[in-house]
């Protein structure tokens, strides 16, 4: 029997007597910080593009999702954390977080194409990709899979109360899957420190977010579960920095979780096989014409002072960097067949 | 120096493709990002971006040329270094003749092979079906249209079947097997949805019960490990525990087994763990014609039905019966090869293995009888053993991992009812016990060959 609504009782709205984060403000950056954002956005934009030639060229084989587009995201909201204590996880769309992590991108490009000296020897591929050392938990091919593995990092966190934050990336495709609202639920009621980073690039595959999601405000989707959500220009790096300032305070202060969509947009198809003709030509170029993550920066610098040549050796040394992993990516060995049976279990029995 | 800019590969299937148009000229100054050309293959229309910056110098390839090979140089762009001086020239600098004479060499890419090209050879001889009627026209048809082909005559014959899946209606299918359906049957019956297989394996499952007849689509088998509680306890168990009153007619569809290059997560073959449920029908077909009939039937079952395709059979083209309405039996099998010296058991993309090592063991004068299982549960013991009794020697060939597998079932059915007939222990050829690796070299060592089925044949031959 359903209960009979008490009549008389006036209905409060529901988000008044609830706590909430502040607005966050766009993050005031020194020349140096701005040059360091500078850097490592350029540094994934070229390393994507050239793994897309390398792609092309058959160097890279399966699913290969890149980046490009979506820099500001990554770059801006790790910045912000705490490489000692802090714990990051990703889908598949993976190259990114890893470049922003300062990991070497030799590593990087040498997994992808399956080699020895790849970053999981070879044995992962684009979607698979992991490093330990600097608390990052991947690179995982099944979508939706990494919401409830951050929320399992955030466990962790707390009950080793070691002061660490998870933060877990999503798309808004993977924002639809069940076990994302599971994960909500268990991680508001645990007050688990953790920011849920919804990458909002409009597109799952090819289905457009309002195609696909009954509330497309994707910040609102932790409403019911009481977890607060803002929505931010993942177009602009200082915005996407001042947006994990507030969510980090939020999350450190013990509150329990707190979403962040970032507004954001991949320039390529969802992967390399897909030749995107869901969308036109011009809205891409309108991207990129005028939200550009990269250019944005440029014009931030530009206002410090700094001019295209003064950014001219920092271009020449990235893409020299982008080159050189390249070539050791083609020409480093493959895994010794013994390493097939390798790492299947940790004991033997 | 100037730079190259090479063909390139849209997918790692793809040979060639039609440089189809350039979207700049020669003397253009391009940038990283800028889209410079549209390549088409048989499949797609990809944009070509450029990655380096500079001025294009030279066109080498003119559009509308078919046949381009990947890794040909199709155009060469003056670099950075140079366009200080020979940026606002629209003279290419850059002498075209040469690099023409580079071109037609065509240097083809240090390409890392994915293992699958093992798996999916075009040395299987096609084979014709008892249970066509003699005369009846064959049409070459690709897998992939014949499972479209499958579902479009349902969906005009009954109002009750629809498709529902991801990426099925408006994208035509992830891997296009949806084609079309969307143009004919409209929104109602062909729905897009969202990334969420776990509620709409179970939204297909109460529509079941509830009287229509779903067409469930998974992008990949891999991914309906997230639906696999609807699959199993709600849609296999229906009938059972209702006393026979609820049925639960629907239909699970879509890739499994290993694919190219995508590493551990998107590459298992489902077969051993859905063939394990009672209250199940598992089809696994290899060709074209037996994806059409054996769809068809599983459309009509009022059973569910899962049925398991493959990626790297989709383009494949095999003869199909032009028949109004080519339905196949559930739960037999099909003897693909007559034989009597040895019994290859195999199913799905195993056949094809099985057919090709099968002729190079006619040159060896071992006369190998192929079986295609087609239906994994229920499974077709009978003609196993009626093969076993003719050639008393037996191999199951398997895409999958050995333990708890098809071939682990067969063994055991020849163990249990076969025993007498057996001259020799039955040896399985299966993918090496490890999660698939993504190197290409590992890849390929992991997954079986037709070259081990030959060696395990020799084994029960004693040869």
């Amino acid at each position: 029997m359903a209960k009979t609504p008490a009549k008389s009782r006036k209905i409060e709205p529901p988000v008044t007597n609830r706590e909430r984060p502040n607005e966050p403000d766009r993050y005031s950056a020194s020349k140096e910080e701005l040059l360091q954002f500078y850097r490592q956005m350029l540094l994934i934009r070229r390393f994507e593009e050239k793994a897309g030639q390398l792609y092309g060229l058959g160097f890279i084989g399966g699913f290969c999702h890149l980046y490009i587009g979506q820099e500001a995201v990554a770059v801006g909201l790790q910045s912000a954390l705490d490489g000692e204590k802090d714990s990051v996880i990703t889908g598949y769309r993976d190259h990114g977080h890893m470049l922003a992590y300062g990991i070497d991108p030799k590593e990087i490009m040498a997994e992808l194409t399956g080699r020895a000296a790849g970053i999981s020897r070879g044995k992962g591929g684009s979607m698979h990709m992991f490093s330990t050392e600097k608390k990052f938990y991947g690179g995982h091919g099944i979508v939706g899979a990494q919401v409830s593995l951050g929320t399992g990092l955030a466990f962790a966190h707390k009950y080793n109360e070691d002061g660490g934050v998870a933060m877990a990336y999503f798309g808004d495709g993977a924002s639809n899957q069940g076990q994302v609202y599971e994960s909500f639920n268990m991680a508001e009621l645990w007050k688990l420190p953790i920011i849920y980073v919804i990458e909002n690039n409009q597109y799952a595959m090819g289905t457009s977010v309002n195609r696909s999601s009954a509330e497309d405000q994707l910040f609102r989707r932790g409403e019911s579960f009481r977890i607060p959500g803002i929505q931010v220009d993942g177009m602009d790096v200082l915005a996407c920095r001042g947006a994990a300032e507030e969510a980090l305070k939020w999350v450190r202060s013990g509150k329990g979780p707190i979403i962040l969509e970032m507004k954001t947009y991949r320039y390529r198809g969802h992967s390399m096989s897909d030749p995107a003709k869901y969308r036109s030509r011009d809205e891409v170029q309108s991207m990129r014409d005028n939200s550009d993550p990269i250019e944005g920066v440029k014009k931030e610098l530009e206002a410090l002072g700094v001019t295209e040549d003064q950014l001219k050796p920092i271009e020449a040394e990235i893409r020299k960097a982008v080159n050189e992993s390249a070539d050791f990516a083609e020409q480093t060995p493959e895994p010794d067949p013994s390493e097939l049976y390798t790492d299947v279990l940790v004991g033997t029995y | 120096m100037a730079i190259e800019l090479k063909m390139p590969a849209l997918s790692p299937t793809m040979e060639e493709g039609t440089l189809a148009k350039w979207l700049v000229k020669e003397g253009d100054s391009i940038k990283s990002g800028d889209i410079i050309a549209e390549i088409e293959t048989d499949k797609a229309t990809m944009e070509f971006e450029a990655v380096d910056e500079g001025t294009i110098a030279s066109i080498l390839v003119a559009e509308g040329t078919d046949g381009v090979k990947v890794g040909t140089v199709i155009a060469t762009i003056a670099g950075e270094g140079e366009d200080a001086s020979a940026a606002p020239a629209p003279k290419a600098e850059a002498p075209a003749v040469e690099q023409k004479a580079a071109e037609s060499e065509a240097p083809a890419p240090k390409k890392a092979d994915s293992g699958t090209k093992q798996l999916a050879s075009d040395k299987a001889a096609s084979v014709a079906d008892p249970e066509v009627p003699a005369g009846t026209e064959m049409v070459k048809t690709t897998v992939r249209e014949a499972l479209r082909d499958a579902m479009a005559e349902e969906m005009r014959s009954d109002p009750r079947v629809f498709v529902m899946g991801e990426e099925v209606a408006e994208y035509q299918g992830a891997y296009k097997v949806t084609q079309g359906l969307l143009d004919e049957f409209g929104a109602k019956r062909v729905i897009d949805t969202p990334i969420t297989e776990y509620g709409f394996a179970g939204v297909g499952t109460g529509a079941a019960m509830g009287g229509l007849k779903p067409v469930i689509e998974f992008m990949t088998f891999n991914f309906a490990m997230q639906a696999i509680d609807h699959i199993i306890n709600s849609a296999a168990k229906t009938n059972y525990m209702s006393g026979g009153q609820m049925r639960c007619p629907i239909v699970f569809r879509g890739p499994n087994g290993a694919a190219s290059r995508v590493g551990a997560q998107h590459s298992q073959n489902y077969g051993p763990w859905y063939a394990g449920v009672p209250g199940l029908i598992v089809i696994a077909p290899y060709d074209a014609a037996d994806a059409k009939g054996l769809l068809k039937a599983a459309i009509r079952s009022e059973d569910p039905v899962v049925f398991l395709e493959n990626e790297l059979l989709y383009g494949r083209s095999f003869e199909v019966p032009k028949l109004d309405d080519w339905v196949l039996p559930i739960g037999k099998a099909r003897i693909m090869r007559e034989g009597k010296d040895v019994t290859i058991v195999s199913y799905s993309i195993g056949v094809g293995l099985a057919l090709e090592a099968a002729e190079t063991l006619a040159g060896e004068g071992i006369d190998a009888e192929v079986i295609d299982l087609r239906t994994l549960r229920p499974l077709d013991k009978d003609t196993v053993l009626k093969s076993l009794k003719k050639t008393n020697r037996m191999v199951v060939v398997e895409e999958g991992w050995p333990v708890c597998s098809i071939a682990s079932e067969i063994v055991t059915i020849a163990m249990e009812d076969g025993f007498d007939d057996l001259d020799a222990p039955v040896v399985r050829v299966a993918n090496e016990d490890v999660p698939l690796p993504y190197a290409a070299n590992l890849e390929k060592l992991a997954l079986i060959t037709a070259d081990k089925v030959v060696a395990a044949v020799k084994t029960v031959t004693y040869r």
